[in-house]
């Protein structure tokens, strides 16, 4: 493993990688992560997309791996269990503990109770799905359940995360790369009214069976999710995901308009020195969706990213634009609350 | 370097084709070539033995594919006079060619240039870029493509050096073959 710069000032932020199967936690060690996050296949996580996640026995052997390389695995039991269905969120915390994760990510209040009561000294994560953004709300997490790191969720400006970080007893995680929507997160619903399914109950936005795409003879393709067509790209345009939020409409507003998010990932790498300088603990990388390529990749430029930081120097991965949906990026609500 | 010089200036003119444009030289213009007739005979039990040795090596493959494995995946390499249909059945797993006027039923299709489905084949380029830069088109089942992507990202090395291996003895061969299509149609789509 390659992650081991120091950060100037002596403090190094750990770099938190995400990973949506064995090979791609594997990937994501090697290119220098100290942390890895995953889940259980399934709706226990919120990434519940087919052939994707692990198995108990995939995760126990995934977590040795990590371990006898000096990196973490952190758990995401993150969706909201519905009524009558517990016991399967149960019994991911449970076997999450007794493969010996380093922590557990997890948003609601109910499994967050049962993990502090059944497994006190296990550590526990807030998952950006609580939508905890207040010092208020946060230390309410801490008080309860003994919280020890929130994962912040993309709507603060670092000026912000700062005033927050200042006011808190914990650490504070912060996305840096990948997927980003306007959403309040884990109170979007536009998923679920478009589907039925959504990523806070069911661990999935947009579900791969209500998704799909048909090019035309004039070359155009045209994205739908269930009964609703979310975009058509010319020839030559970039494409983005089928979610609603990063659609094109025609409303009173303009036709064919992005009148929520525009196809774009989030990118902080310019924003990096002043994270650190707010006193984020941990960077978060986001992307379980994501190919072993992705992971290599990005995991790779951050590691390097950060240790340009460390030596001083400037960090420059301006190719991971390539990989960002639409091909674009931003700093989002990260660098300006005028974004959206 | 000096010898591609003196083809240039002294050999004949297929040859110096040869030294111009590399092994390229040695194919069809792509839009005859997607016209010829393929030869699928010699083809299918190639494929056969590839599908049948990756279900073999891989069997974690079928279960991650889940329900999927039993959907019909259409794959169409833009440079090939022919389409590939991959029927991931793990009780019968089949992968064969068929001619462009008769494509075969199927429940998603995967389209795109030779250089990019080896790329994603190999885990080499990740696929949700080269689907928001249209590199690759799919159609289809989405749900099954999906799983499909996912199953083969979590094997570990490169798929086709397994496909090579499939032929033992002959797997130089396959490489080498393997890497001159790269060649030629990577400097075409470059």
């Amino acid at each position: 493993m390659s992650g081991n710069a120091a950060h100037a000032g002596g403090f190094r932020p750990e770099l938190v990688c995400p990973a949506g199967t064995p090979a791609g936690l594997r990937t994501a060690v090697e290119a220098g992560a100290d942390a890895v996050y995953c889940g259980y296949i399934g709706p226990t996580n919120a990434r519940n997309f087919p052939g994707l996640n692990f198995t108990r026995e995939e995760m126990a052997e995934a977590i040795d791996y990590a371990h006898a390389r000096g990196a973490k695995v952190l758990v995401t039991v993150n969706s909201f269990p519905p009524a009558g269905r517990f016991e399967e969120w149960r019994r991911a915390v449970d076997d999450a503990v007794a493969a010996g994760a380093d922590a557990l990510i997890l948003c609601d209040i109910g499994v967050l109770e049962y993990a502090a009561e059944a497994h006190p000294g296990q550590r526990l994560h807030l998952s950006v799905q609580a939508g905890a953004s207040s010092p208020e709300a946060i230390r309410w997490y801490v008080h309860e359940f003994g919280v020890k790191r929130v994962v912040l969720p993309r709507i603060l400006t670092v000026a912000e995360i700062r005033r927050v970080q200042e006011a808190v007893p914990c650490e504070i995680e912060a996305f840096v790369f990948g997927n980003i929507g306007m959403m309040a997160e884990g109170r979007c619903a536009l998923s679920n009214y478009a589907t039925g399914r959504s990523t806070n109950m069911d661990g999935v936005c947009s579900p791969a069976d209500q998704v799909s795409y048909r090019k035309d003879a004039q070359g155009n393709l045209n994205s739908r999710l269930g009964d609703f067509t979310i975009d058509r790209y010319g020839p030559d345009e970039n494409a983005g995901y089928p979610t609603i939020c990063k659609g094109r409409y025609n409303t009173p507003v303009g036709r064919c308009k992005y009148v929520f998010e525009e196809p774009r990932s989030l990118n902080l790498v310019p924003l990096l020195p002043d994270l650190v300088a707010a006193g984020v603990t941990a960077l978060k990388i986001e992307g379980r969706q994501r190919s072993r390529a992705y992971v290599k990749a990005v995991v790779s430029a951050f590691r390097r990213a950060l240790d340009d930081l460390a030596a001083g120097g400037t960090p420059d991965i301006a190719a991971l634009s390539a990989l960002a949906e639409g091909r674009r990026t931003t700093t989002g609500a990260f660098g300006s609350k005028a974004w959206r | 370097m000096i010898l591609k010089d003196v083809m240039r200036t002294f050999a004949p003119p297929p040859l110096r084709r040869i030294a111009e444009d590399g092994p390229r030289a040695l194919l069809p213009p792509p839009a005859l070539l997607r016209r010829l007739p393929p030869p699928l005979l010699p083809i299918q039990p190639l494929l056969h033995r590839i599908v049948t040795d990756i279900a073999r090596c891989h069997p974690r493959l079928f279960t991650r594919l889940g329900d999927s494995a039993l959907r019909r995946f259409l794959v169409d390499v833009e440079e090939l006079p022919f389409v590939l249909l991959l029927q991931p059945n793990p009780a019968e797993p089949r992968f064969t060619a068929h001619h462009r006027h008769r494509v075969p039923a199927h429940d998603v299709r995967i389209a795109g240039t030779f250089e990019a489905l080896f790329r994603l084949l190999d885990s080499e380029a990740d696929s949700d870029a080269l689907f928001f830069s249209r590199e690759i088109v799919v159609e289809g089942d989405t749900e099954a493509i999906v799983a499909l992507r996912n199953a083969i990202d979590d094997l570990e090395g490169p798929l086709t050096e397994d496909i090579a291996a499939a032929f033992g003895p002959l797997a130089g061969i396959l490489r080498r073959l393997l890497a001159a299509l790269r060649t030629i149609f990577g400097e075409k789509g470059s």
